[in-house]
């Protein structure tokens, strides 16, 4: 592990890859503030930047500080005006907005940095040791458990990610696997799917469908529903007094400590990402305090803001393992890093740590960075990069909707791809308004040709579909795979037979 | 029969529509050689159009049953006119007409024309303001983009 720190610490050191981080993540932070654009699309948009770069560790140290500069600049639009840019952040504004109402939106912001710093760093030490162990057990998969594998993560996705109904969330992850056979597979050398569309040939682009499964169908919901983004408003009140007292400082203490383990635990599990995190983080942390303290919680409570905040960053690193260490996201955000890294040639798994060592360190030395970053820069800056809060919503959405064509638009240079964009994020919209998930669409799609792939290749060595029997941890993953979809059905039928049965006998 | 419902159904006929296509007509393309193979272009697709027609139909009969009811939604879609739809597909209207004149008119043009309309559409009511806005924006992005980032970008129409 040292050799590899060593190598991390001399690859991220240099002077590019630190303008990288540096770069990154005041990007982040600055459009992670605006509602409507999430980190999975800042990151959309940065793919094209990244891709000019070239070098796959400073462009991947790019979009991690973007991704950790975009939970930051959640928090704080969270905080200052309750208008939380992404998911992963609404729980840190049940307490980081009354603390700002009550004059104490300084002190607010410190405590949310603190905990994300703390978080952030926990997570990363924990990913370091963790990844590498994952891996070599990893390197013993073949095919067949890829296969397995990847069913597996799927249906852990669509268990957790839905909105309570996993039979929505299994069709969105089949419609992505559906989308993405359209095009020319690099298997069998021959459209599919296509309909004779030529702009179909090479398929949808990964950007613009997670372009129109997340920025846009957000910019459409700001424009229908103008109460949801406060922004205009904002950003006037006054900053003042960052510090907090030793009597907080050993309140939240053990707090961030046990958010931080928890956080990054939750974040490795697929399909349970930041956003559960911290709900969770809040929920433990509520029922573990003190019965005067747990009255606090939602009007302004320590407590309570920093325990979403260590656990949302915490989680948001450990995200990074499975995608580091097997090539499998588990969230939106890290498939959109996948995605990423296939466009650079890198193919993630448990071969990237062997084959190319630099990467994998590089990030994670970046990450510390990026978290010394997060705390030392922004937290300064935060009065002033606060002020792209005052921007008015009339201006705003146009200006999400064209930032989001525009990622679309320059990664294909192709104006089709515009009118692509359009329909999916009608679409897309419409589906959300039906409480369809979309996470689970787009990873479904970002992993449908690496698990076709795996399938074909298993296929062929044994000649058939006889390796599922054959092999006895494939038989198991998908095993587990299947119970995981209908245990939850299987449970709610039961709880409701049984409320039903206790109705009854009243 | 509820919107999601609605949905599923549509849904169903793609994957029905798509199974069709991989059952149906695909193998016919198929090279002699290649039929020797234990795994086809077709044969993934196959495996999904079974399970998402399956998954579709336990969405259609409702077999589990939704956790969420309308009223926790974030926009309730059974009193969608009480939300801007207007607004939202005149900017979607916006974005068809920006794909179709971004070759046409130039970049710099048609981005200065979506960022001022969208802005007026939504309520902007300084015009002069929002133009000058729109112009700088439409700048500085096409200097990012051409010039940093080395993706070309058509500035001006095409007849210029």
């Amino acid at each position: 592990m040292l050799e590899g720190l060593y190598i991390g610490v001399s690859s991220a050191f240099s002077l590019t890859n630190i303008m990288m981080v540096v770069g990154g993540c005041l990007i982040g932070t600055f459009i992670g503030m605006l509602p409507g654009l999430g980190p999975m699309s800042i990151i959309a948009i940065m793919i094209p930047v990244a891709i000019t770069i070239g070098d796959p560790s400073s462009a991947l140290i790019l979009l991690a500080g973007v991704y950790y500069g975009a939970i930051f600049g959640g928090s704080t639009s969270s905080i200052l005006i309750n208008a939380p840019g992404i998911a992963s952040t609404v729980a840190t504004s049940f307490d980081g907005y009354p603390l700002a109402r009550q004059g104490k939106a300084g002190k607010a912001l410190t405590i949310a940095a603190i905990a994300s710093f703390t978080g952030g760093t926990v997570g990363a030490i924990l990913l370091m040791i963790f990844a590498p162990a994952l891996a070599s057990v990893a390197l013993i998969f073949h095919s067949a458990e890829y296969f397995a594998l990847m069913v597996l993560g799927l249906s852990a996705i669509a268990a957790f990610a839905g909105t309570g109904n996993v039979a929505k969330a299994v069709m969105m992850t089949i419609l992505g696997l559906v989308i993405a056979t359209v095009g020319e597979a690099a298997l069998f050398n021959a459209p599919r799917f296509t309909m004779g569309i030529m702009d179909l040939q090479s398929g949808i682009g990964f950007i613009t469908l997670a372009m129109a499964m997340f920025a846009l169908p957000e910019a459409l919901y700001l424009v229908m529903d103008p109460n949801r983004s406060n922004t205009g408003d904002g950003g006037s009140g006054k900053i003042t007094n960052l510090r907090i007292t030793r009597q907080e400082a050993k309140e939240i203490t053990p707090v961030i400590g046990r958010q931080s383990i928890q956080g990054f635990l939750i974040g490795v599990l697929p399909g349970a990402g930041a956003t559960i995190a911290s709900f969770l983080g809040y929920a433990v942390e509520r029922n573990l305090a003190k019965k005067e303290d747990q009255e606090k919680f939602g009007k302004g409570s320590v407590k309570g803001l920093a325990a979403p905040e260590a656990a949302n960053n915490a989680a948001g690193t450990g995200s990074f393992v499975p995608l580091l260490t097997l090539g499998i996201p588990g969230s939106g955000t890290t498939a959109i890093l996948l995605g990423a890294l296939i466009a650079l040639n890198v193919s993630p798994g448990p071969r990237l740590m062997v084959d190319e060592p630099q990467i994998f360190w590089a990030v994670i030395i970046s990450m510390y960075i990026g978290n010394v970053v997060l705390l030392i820069l922004n937290l300064p800056l935060i009065p002033y990069i606060a002020k792209i809060l005052a921007v008015p919503r009339n201006y705003l959405i146009p200006f999400i909707i064209f930032f989001t064509m525009m990622g679309a638009y320059i990664g294909q240079n192709n104006a089709t791809e515009l009118l692509i964009l359009t329909g999916l994020g009608v679409i897309a919209t419409i589906l959300r308004l039906a409480d369809y998930p979309l996470a689970p669409l787009l990873i479904g799609f970002i992993l449908g040709p690496m698990l076709e792939n795996n399938f074909a290749r298993s296929m062929q060595l044994y000649d058939g579909i006889g390796f599922i029997v054959e092999r006895p941890m494939t038989l198991g993953l998908l095993a587990i795979a299947v119970l995981l979809i209908f245990l939850p059905s299987y449970r709610a039928r039961r709880a409701r037979l049984r409320a039903e049965g206790v109705a009854d006998s009243d | 029969m509820a919107l999601d419902r609605w949905i599923a159904l549509v849904i169903l006929l793609v994957f029905l529509a798509y199974g069709y296509t991989a059952w149906f007509t695909m193998d016919a393309l198929l090279p002699p050689i290649l039929q020797r193979n234990p795994i086809w272009p077709s044969s993934f697709p196959k495996v999904l159009s079974i399970a998402g027609a399956l998954v579709s139909l336990a969405v259609i009969f409702n077999l589990e049953k939704s956790k969420l009811d309308a009223e926790t939604r974030e926009i309730n879609y059974r009193r969608l006119h009480d939300y801007r739809i207007g607004q939202a597909a005149l900017l979607i209207g916006f974005m068809i007409a920006y794909a179709l004149l971004l070759r046409p008119l130039g970049f710099l043009i048609s981005t200065f024309l979506f960022l001022t309309l969208g802005a007026v559409v939504l309520g902007e009511r300084r015009l002069i303001v929002t133009m000058i806005v729109a112009a700088v924006a439409a700048g500085i992005v096409w200097y990012l983009v051409e010039q940093v980032l080395g993706i070309f970008l058509r500035p001006l129409p095409m007849f210029l």
